[in-house]
């Protein structure tokens, strides 16, 4: 059995009266390309949100790689507005911010792309590498650390190589074509050097060739980069093609889950997908 | 202190902060629909009072009609700068309506320095407006007791014309939704223009209400007022029309007890240190409402 | 065009812009209007690029340069006035026993002025930078506004001689005794703009530029945003209160009111038509600001009489409509500014003639 990297344990994420995740425990193992799939609305952005630190859960607790990262209880105002299940069962505060998160060695893309839109392909990436930096801003700014400079660069471009976008380094980001700008969002995450990838609808907006061709580099970077990736996709033969094991959420909470060829037999995920009709 | 004095600064305090209701209701305004600090509106309170010196020195005309027409300059004022210096940049980043902001409240002071020189200038006197009256042993001169009266009703009008009319529902659903509202054929630049009409005219009564008692004018005499009352609104939770109000009565209370307490120089520093600590604790104000950015 | 071309190039243009500053200092009249329009321009072209360091490169949007060039305007005046003439200075209230005998040198106090700013900045920042955007604008300029207020009030009589300012601050001093003080704000000007060009193109300067594109992005890049912020807003400060320094050397007097809203304003419209992240901009704008403002439009404001005509319009304060008006302009029209976010090259400089010789050549072929 392969080691376990990423544990999700009875994540709640309530705003204000609305439970937007409900009682959500999941794991991905090292080496896994794990999809989580629900119908619009059902939480998934949310739930990626909580892993990476952007919201703090408001109940539940995330572990890397064995280590707990992530822990919260309902608190203050929501202690009496808590709407949701394992009440009192953690006790701990953890709410490390989105940076931590990602120098820990968990890195993420976004549904809507968020690139550095007026910075170049390189150094979209060399921003990435930023956070590894050993030189303080004194020495960095007399370039005293020329050194430590040269090697972040040197290393961008070999993975801008590997990722068939070195030709377009100097290009602003915002100038390439959308598929490209998907590629390069994933190399950007590629070099704060992660363990485990999220990736947040990479097919939104890929014609069907494309979407093709990211199912390969997606198994590609995987073993390429040792990596763990878990997504979020709705383009189905996407994920049924790619996915080691899949997880469905709907209104929040896990309905199935199991390897590809289950999935698409599940009753539930049918009816979540299409609707029950109300007259039966 | 004894209950006559204190009640004579309470009612100083109400009075000035009034008028800094009238004027935070002005910003609070244009920030909930166009999400910009107008920067100029302190400003355009200062144009009003110049307006009004127009009116009755150098037009000798009688007060009442000196009144209406600073209030319509005021409006066309308030408009045209809109029209000018913020319609343009309607899809252009908040940045850059912010600083077109500052250029047009630079401007006006230059221009009012150009205008009518940087040397204060006196204020007409409303007799009326200054002849003292005494409440129950408080003596004060009407306007100062006619200012918070004026901005109540100033105040339960406007919130009449937000929540039981046309225009009302239409100005909440632009300030909900800018672009949606749009899409559901609200004419957003009427609404934005009616805004401003509003806002300049409560600058322009708020003016007249506030240099009456004060002997002169002079080109910066808007700046000060206007960022304490951009405090109030903040205060009260921008966006929200009875935060405001509340921002304005509340600051210029402190303002005026600090100011009795013989700390007259440090009066706007409590007022940014206010601004600073709400923020702090609270950046949303008092009713505002939090606005969560989507990942 | 290769490396070796460039920084040819950049030599020489170095070497005329010092040639020019010499001939300056040698052939005009120590009171001619070019000099101290250089001068000024040299101090207001570092503020710009330390209000651009915040508000171009890191998207924060400050309003409170003022108040941080006052403070290193008043550090380095308290501390570099000469002992005899202080008795003349606070002459009203007296100087602090603490302070009173302490005076520095010339470059410790300019340090020294830095250095309290950016201290100071470090406090302030730590409950301001959690603000966002226009809050954040706000809060500055109330910080800005609170600082001149302390220093003006009677409370800090003993330390900065409340309302009636300082005088007697000494005036650029020569550099080593050998070069005249006339360079020295060119010198520290330059020097400052280059590190913070340093700052701008290392890693941390990517970063900031990170922080400004996208916050959520940045933070999802593992880049710590109150850490960076805070850097960002410290040297920026920093900077600031050195400019303000300078500004003390170059006036002689200095009153709180000097620093006042207005102040940071014009510095902002510096930055802006110089084009928010761009540090050539804000240094070439600043030239020109002052330039047309202290100078070439100078005219605008004295009345003139063509025979027994009089021009109209001109009369004392014109010249700053004018001046409010084509910074609306710029602002409405030309919303990048003179460089918009792109930094001078000598590409794009032969590129400039390049382009318009190629529009020549392509008229021709249509005639």
């Amino acid at each position: 059995m392969a080691e376990n990297v990423l544990s999700v344990r009875d994540i709640t994420m309530q705003f204000g009266g609305v439970v937007a995740v409900n009682n959500l425990s999941l794991e991905v193992n090292e080496g896994e390309i794990v999809s989580l799939i629900g119908p619009n609305g059902a939480g998934k952005t949310t739930a990626f949100n909580v892993i990476t630190g952007v919201y703090a859960p408001t109940n539940g607790a995330v572990s890397f790689c064995g280590k707990e990262i992530i822990c919260n209880h309902p608190r203050g105002k929501m202690a009496k507005l808590y709407a949701g299940e394992n009440k009192g069962k953690y006790t701990k505060v953890l709410e490390p911010t989105p940076d931590k998160i990602t120098k820990l060695g968990i890195a993420r893309t976004f549904q809507n792309i968020r690139l550095f839109k007026e910075l170049t392909v390189l150094e979209n990436v060399l921003i990435a590498k930023h956070m590894r930096m050993k030189a303080n801003i004194f020495a960095d700014t007399f370039r005293l650390s020329y050194k430590e400079e040269r090697k972040m660069k040197e290393d961008c471009l070999e993975l801008l190589k590997i990722l068939d976008l070195y030709d377009l380094r100097d290009e602003i980001s915002s100038s390439l074509p959308y598929g490209k700008q998907r590629h390069l969002e994933i190399a950007r995450a590629l070099a704060t050097e992660p363990k485990l990838l999220l990736l947040d609808e990479p097919a939104a907006g890929l014609n069907p060739q494309e979407t093709d061709e990211l199912t390969a580099f997606i198994k590609r970077i995987r073993d390429q980069f040792h990596l763990t990736v878990f997504m979020i996709e709705h383009h189905m033969n996407l994920v049924m093609d790619i996915s080691d094991r899949i997880y469905v959420i709907d209104f929040g909470k896990m309905i199935a889950s199991g390897v590809p060829a289950e999935i698409q037999n599940d009753q539930r995920v049918i009816d979540a997908y299409l609707g029950v009709a109300e007259d039966e | 202190m004894n209950t006559t004095t204190f009640l004579q600064y309470c009612l100083a305090g109400i009075s000035i902060g009034g008028i800094y209701a009238m004027i935070a209701i002005g910003y609070t305004m244009v920030y909930g629909i166009l999400r910009l600090i107008n920067f100029a509106h302190g400003d355009i309170f200062m144009m009003a009072a110049y307006f009004m010196i127009f009116a009755m020195v150098d037009f000798a005309l009688p007060w009442y009609v000196s009144l209406a027409l600073v209030a319509i300059a005021t409006v066309l004022l308030g408009v045209f700068i809109e029209k000018i210096a913020y319609k343009p940049l309607r899809s252009a980043p908040r940045m850059s309506i912010m600083i077109s902001a500052i250029g047009v409240s630079y401007l006006l002071q230059n221009l009012a320095t150009y205008l009518f020189s940087a040397l204060p200038k006196g204020y007409p006197q409303i007799p009326f407006l200054m002849t003292n009256i005494n409440l129950g042993g408080i003596s004060t001169s009407v306007v100062t007791f006619i200012t918070p009266i004026l901005t109540i009703i100033f105040v339960v009008l406007l919130m009449q014309l937000i929540n039981h009319t046309k225009i009302g529902m239409a100005m909440r659903a632009v300030s909900k939704d800018f672009e949606t509202s749009q899409l559901m054929g609200i004419k957003i630049n009427r609404i934005i223009s009616i805004t401003f009409v509003i806002g300049c005219f409560l600058a322009a009564v708020g003016s007249v209400l506030y240099f009456t008692p004060r002997p002169s004018v002079y080109p910066m005499a808007g700046s000060l007022p206007g960022l304490k009352c951009f405090i109030a609104a903040v205060f009260g939770g921008i966006g929200s029309i009875p935060g405001a109000v509340l921002g304005g009565f509340l600051i210029g209370l402190c303002e005026t007890f600090i100011k009795a307490a013989g700390y007259s120089e440090f009066s706007d520093v409590f007022t940014f240190l206010i601004l600073i600590v709400m923020l702090l604790f609270k950046p949303t104000g008092l009713f505002g409402e939090k606005i969560a950015e989507k990942v | 065009m290769s490396m070796k071309k460039k920084t040819i190039c950049s030599l020489i243009a170095l070497l005329i812009g010092v040639v020019f500053l010499v001939c300056v200092n040698r052939m005009t009249a120590p009171t001619y209007i070019l000099r101290s329009v250089l001068q000024m321009g040299a101090i207001y072209a570092l503020v710009a690029v330390s209000m651009n360091l915040l508000n171009g490169f890191t998207g924060l949007f400050s309003l409170g340069q003022a108040g941080f060039m006052a403070i290193g305007a008043y550090a380095f005046a308290i501390f570099t006035i000469p002992l005899e003439s202080r008795a003349n200075v606070y002459y009203l209230y007296g100087m602090h026993e603490a302070i009173a005998n302490v005076q520095l040198p010339i470059f410790a106090a300019l340090l020294l002025a830095g250095v309290v700013a950016a201290l100071l900045a470090f406090l302030f920042g730590i409950p301001v930078l959690r603000l966002k955007s226009d809050y954040f604008a706000i809060a500055t300029l109330g910080l800005a506004e609170i600082i001149r207020i302390i220093i003006g009030s009677a409370l800090m009589n003993r330390i900065t001689n409340g309302s009636l300012g300082l005088k007697s601050i000494p005036s650029f001093p020569s550099i080593f005794g050998v070069i005249p003080g006339f360079y020295f704000p060119f010198l520290i000007s330059a020097v400052c703009i280059a590190i913070i060009v340093l700052l701008i193109r290392s890693s941390y300067g990517r970063a900031f530029k990170a922080i400004r594109e996208d916050e959520i992005a940045a933070e999802a890049m593992g880049i710590n945003l109150a850490k960076h912020k805070r850097m960002a807003f410290v040297i920026s400060s920093f900077f600031a209160g050195i400019s303000g320094a300078l500004l003390a050397m170059f006036l002689g007097a200095i009153t709180s009111t000097t620093f006042n809203i207005a102040m940071t304003y014009y510095i902002l419209l510096i930055v802006v038509i110089g084009g928010m992240g761009s540090v050539t901009g804000s240094v070439i704008s600043a030239f020109l600001v002052i330039a047309s403002k202290e100078w070439w439009l100078r005219f605008l404001d004295t009345e003139l009489y063509i025979g027994s005509f009089q021009v109209p319009l001109l009369k004392n304060g014109f010249r700053m409509v004018v001046f409010s008006v084509v910074l609306m302009l710029v602002v409405l029209f030309f919303r990048k500014g003179i460089m918009g976010n792109r930094e001078f090259s000598w590409e794009g400089f032969f590129g400039l003639f390049k382009r318009k010789q190629k529009k020549k050549t392509g008229g021709e072929q249509i005639g």
